[in-house]
């Protein structure tokens, strides 16, 4: 157990040190920031000087290291936009995506388990033949399109929900403030909140359906209507626990995702989390704040694998002994 | 569908509508980008200085009508007894924010600290030598040689309040390159017509109307409150004009100009832009980079400028890919530069018969291959510019190859001087023509030819454009620009293509127009 932790750390340090590396490379294709960081009247001179100081003429090898020998420490340098540092400007927006990513990850789950139930039960109702064609809407519809229709429609025409931003805001810490405590900051939560969770809300869904359907053809749930349990108690104590164990798997993995794919919502609604600022960062060149964001999507997505992995080895005593044998 | 939507509507709880709209004076203001900083020396960029504008004031400043017009200073003019110094002669009982009276003193400080060298304002001062406080209200700026055109150099330097500076610990620019961020980047003592509530960089600006403005009662001042969002997404940010969440609208997405026309309740003002869009070619070079011509370098030759010249059907530019919304131009300067004549300005006819003639002459009957870097994130569809200049130019026998990427690595490698042909857009802050000859014609010095990437160097040009700074003659002066512009036209050194056109949109109850410079003087702004 605790070899294969340690083999699970190392495996994870690698892959943020290639995940640090190849950002970093790429930045050599994203332009220079220097045209951004001055006006059109500065002098070559200027120019280098600055290039200089920023120390982008040094070789690319020197500038990585030296990224991550300042990255361990928690030190991100200072972004060129902002004129701030980057781990500051981050916890600050960060806020404002977990909230988002929070509640549209609750949308998508508490609907996704609903429907799919709900859909699995009544497999050939129409109101579920409905609901499965109208999933296929939510897979297949670009993000921002779903959310510049969703603004139409309802910040538009029908002017129930704003269109942009995150409303009132309360500060409850040095760097946390809150859209939960006000009714502007939970109306400006709504449309992006769908607009992240529908893709999600389908998978969830479909997933559960096919599960549910899968548990209900077992021969346990046959021995228990035999038994003349109740439908209700069929349906959801016996069947739904079982269904539920690759649902949560899934819905680690994608909470990854949801905070990584919060890009595009808040671009579309001007949500001020890590995602815009990211958005924006690519088109100033801002190479610290991208290399850091970088980082901490990847840090997150590794931390879920990581957690999920180490549940189904307390969960899944089979793993163990397949692992062991494996491992020879 | 819009049917079915209101009907459904109707009858749904008032609770969920958003808040009315807000009291007739506050004025909710979105833009694409938000202002970087409110250090007012430390950055030399647009929007920065358009939110600059509502906080603190300059000497003087360019009105809606881009006319210069007296701020802190009333009076100016060069001194009889030397040409090199300007007199400024100041308001009086003009006082900042926090109460303090302003004085020659915070002038001096202002340039002081503006010319330092964190401070992206200093190449627009770099000809004054010294500014000195001869009594309270009267500043005296000595210049290197005489500099006719000093004030068009100050419309966007701001006064600060030195004591306030030296208390907060700002007497220097936020060093923006090394990540400082000092009092001055959100907190503001000026002697604007707005006073700062409270900021959140990239999300909300609030400013409230300044009671004891020295202009309150010359200005309309009709707005109380001014709330200023930057929205990114241009669907967003009509959308958000269209749902009554925003009051007026800069950078209009012009996809949208006709929709937001046609709401009940919003009108689209337009305005010619400072800022003119064009074609650069290097015809310095031996040979091109990009060419499948060898040994001889085709741009080099006039005719076949010419050509290129006469390809470009720029109504068709601006009747199909801008919508309408450019001005086609003949000259890189808009019609409110010192300088500029309908005439010079005056688009070549379009003949694609003559220009095949004209590279058949030049020894290119079946035309040649040259790549077109273009961006496609910074200009109006510069994209699309681009794609339909590359039919045109087909259409001669120029096998154009289109590169369009961002911004940032486009102007990266045309600073490297790596680029054949390429896209360009320059504005004329100065509102002068020398602005012009020396960033983008001039002979490429150290410090002459900034931006020129062409490898055009003509000695007359130059001896004309170099008389320019010092020459306080303004008839000889003017004679010496118009000879300038007849020798860049006659070589065509760029192919103009259009001038650039602003929209602004607004609720209809709002008196205000557009500003060439894209600096909403709100002070100017009042209500039907």
């Amino acid at each position: 157990m605790i070899a294969m932790l340690i083999r699970r750390i190392i495996q994870a340090v690698v892959v943020m040190l290639v995940v640090a590396f190849i950002s970093f490379s790429l930045f050599q294709f994203v332009g220079d920031p220097i045209n951004n960081m001055v006006g059109q009247e500065a002098s070559q001179q200027d120019r280098e000087e600055l290039r200089e100081r920023l120390g982008l003429n040094d070789a690319i090898p020197i500038q990585f290291m030296r990224f991550v020998g300042n990255a361990v420490q928690g030190e991100f340098g200072i972004s060129y936009r902002m004129a701030r540092p980057v781990s500051d400007v981050i916890m600050e927006r960060l806020p404002a995506t977990l909230e988002l990513a929070f509640v549209s990850g609750l949308f998508a789950l508490t609907l996704g388990i609903g429907l799919g139930v709900y859909t699995a039960l009544r497999r050939n109702g129409w109101l579920s033949n409905f609901i499965m064609s109208a999933s296929l809407v939510g897979v297949s519809l670009p993000t921002f399109l779903i959310g510049i229709l969703l603004i139409y429609v309802f910040a538009v025409e029908l002017s129930w929900l704003p269109s942009f931003g995150r409303g009132e805001t309360v500060r409850i810490s040095d760097n946390w403030t809150t859209g939960f405590l006000t009714a502007s900051g939970l109306q400006s939560l709504i449309l992006p909140a769908i607009t992240l969770g529908l893709f999600q809300l389908t998978l969830i869904m479909r997933l559960v359906r096919a599960e549910m359907l899968e548990v209900l053809r077992t021969d346990y749930i046959k021995f228990a209507r035999a038994r003349g349990l109740k439908q209700r108690s069929i349906h959801f104590h016996h069947a739904l626990k079982n269904t539920m164990l690759p649902v949560i798997t899934i819905t680690g993995l994608q909470l990854g995702s949801i905070i990584a794919f919060a890009i595009i919502t808040e671009t579309v609604f001007q949500w001020p989390g890590v995602g815009l600022l990211f958005i924006n960062a690519i088109r100033f060149v801002d190479i610290p704040f991208m290399s850091a964001y970088l980082l901490v999507i990847a840090l997150i997505f590794v931390v879920i694998n990581f957690i999920v992995d180490m549940l189904y080895f307390v969960v899944d005593p089979r793993l163990r002994v397949v692992k062991r044998s494996a491992g020879r | 569908m819009k049917r079915f939507i209101r009907s459904v509507s109707t009858g749904v709880a008032v609770t969920l509508m958003l808040s009315a709209a807000a009291s007739a004076e506050t004025l909710r203001w979105a833009s694409a980008g938000d202002s970087l900083t409110f250090d007012p020396h430390s950055q030399n960029h647009g929007m920065t200085h358009a939110v600059a504008h509502q906080l603190y004031n300059p000497l003087v400043y360019l009105d809606m009508d881009s006319a210069m017009q007296p701020g802190l200073a009333t009076e100016w003019g060069i001194l009889d007894s030397d040409p090199n110094v300007w007199e400024f002669k100041l308001r009086q009982g003009v006082t900042f924010h926090n109460g303090a009276p302003f004085t020659a003193e915070d002038v001096v400080f202002s340039f002081q600290r503006a010319q330092h060298a964190n401070s992206d304002m200093r190449t627009l001062i770099s000809s004054i030598a010294e500014v000195t406080a001869v009594d309270n209200y009267t500043v005296h700026m000595r210049t290197n040689g005489p500099n006719p055109l000093l004030p068009n150099n100050l419309t966007n330097l701001f006064i600060m309040n030195k004591a306030w500076a030296e208390a907060n610990n700002v007497t220097t620019p936020q060093d923006y390159s090394a990540g400082e961020e000092n009092y001055a980047v959100r907190n503001v003592n000026g002697t604007g017509p707005f006073r700062l509530v409270s900021r959140d960089p990239d999300v909300r600006t609030e400013m409230v109307r300044n009671e004891d403005y020295w202009g309150r009662d010359m200005f309309p001042m009709g707005i109380t409150r001014i709330v200023h969002t930057p929205i990114q997404s241009a669907a967003t940010r009509a959308a958000a004009l269209l749902s009554g969440e925003i009051d007026f609208l800069q950078d209009v997405p012009v996809q949208d100009i006709t929709r937001l026309n046609n709401a009940a309740n919003i009108r689209v003002a337009t305005g010619p832009e400072n800022r003119t869009i064009f074609f650069g070619m290097d015809q310095g070079r031996d040979e091109l980079r990009t060419s499948n011509v060898k040994g001889a370098n085709p741009f080099a030759d006039k005719r076949v400028r010419q050509a290129m010249n006469m390809a470009i059907n720029r109504q068709a530019i601006q009747q199909v890919v801008m919508r309408g919304q450019s001005t086609p131009a003949g000259m890189i300067a808009p019609s409110f530069v010192n300088g500029y004549t309908t005439e010079l300005d005056t688009v070549p006819a379009t003949n694609v018969q003559q220009a095949r003639a004209l590279l058949a002459e030049a020894g290119y009957p079946n035309g040649f291959q040259v790549t077109l870097t273009c961006t496609n994130d910074r200009y109006t569809n510069d994209e699309a510019l681009c794609q339909a200049v590359t039919g045109m130019l087909g259409q001669i026998g120029i096998a154009v190859r289109l590169d369009a990427r961002a911004n940032s690595i486009h102007f990266a490698e045309l600073q490297q001087g790596v680029l054949d042909f390429y896209l360009l857009g320059w504005s004329v802050p100065t509102l002068d023509s020398h602005y012009v000859f020396d960033f983008l014609v001039e002979t490429k010095t150290e410090n002459t030819g900034a931006w020129n990437f062409t490898g055009f160097s003509n000695a007359e040009f130059d001896r004309l454009s170099r008389s320019l700074p010092t020459q306080t003659d303004l008839n000889a002066r003017n004679d010496a620009i118009a000879r300038a512009w007849e020798i860049m036209q006659d070589e065509v050194v760029y192919l103009p293509v259009h001038h650039q056109v602003l929209n602004w949109a607004m609720r209809t109850n709002i008196n205000f127009d557009v500003q060439s410079q894209n600096q909403p003087m709100l002070k100017y702004l009042s209500y039907n």
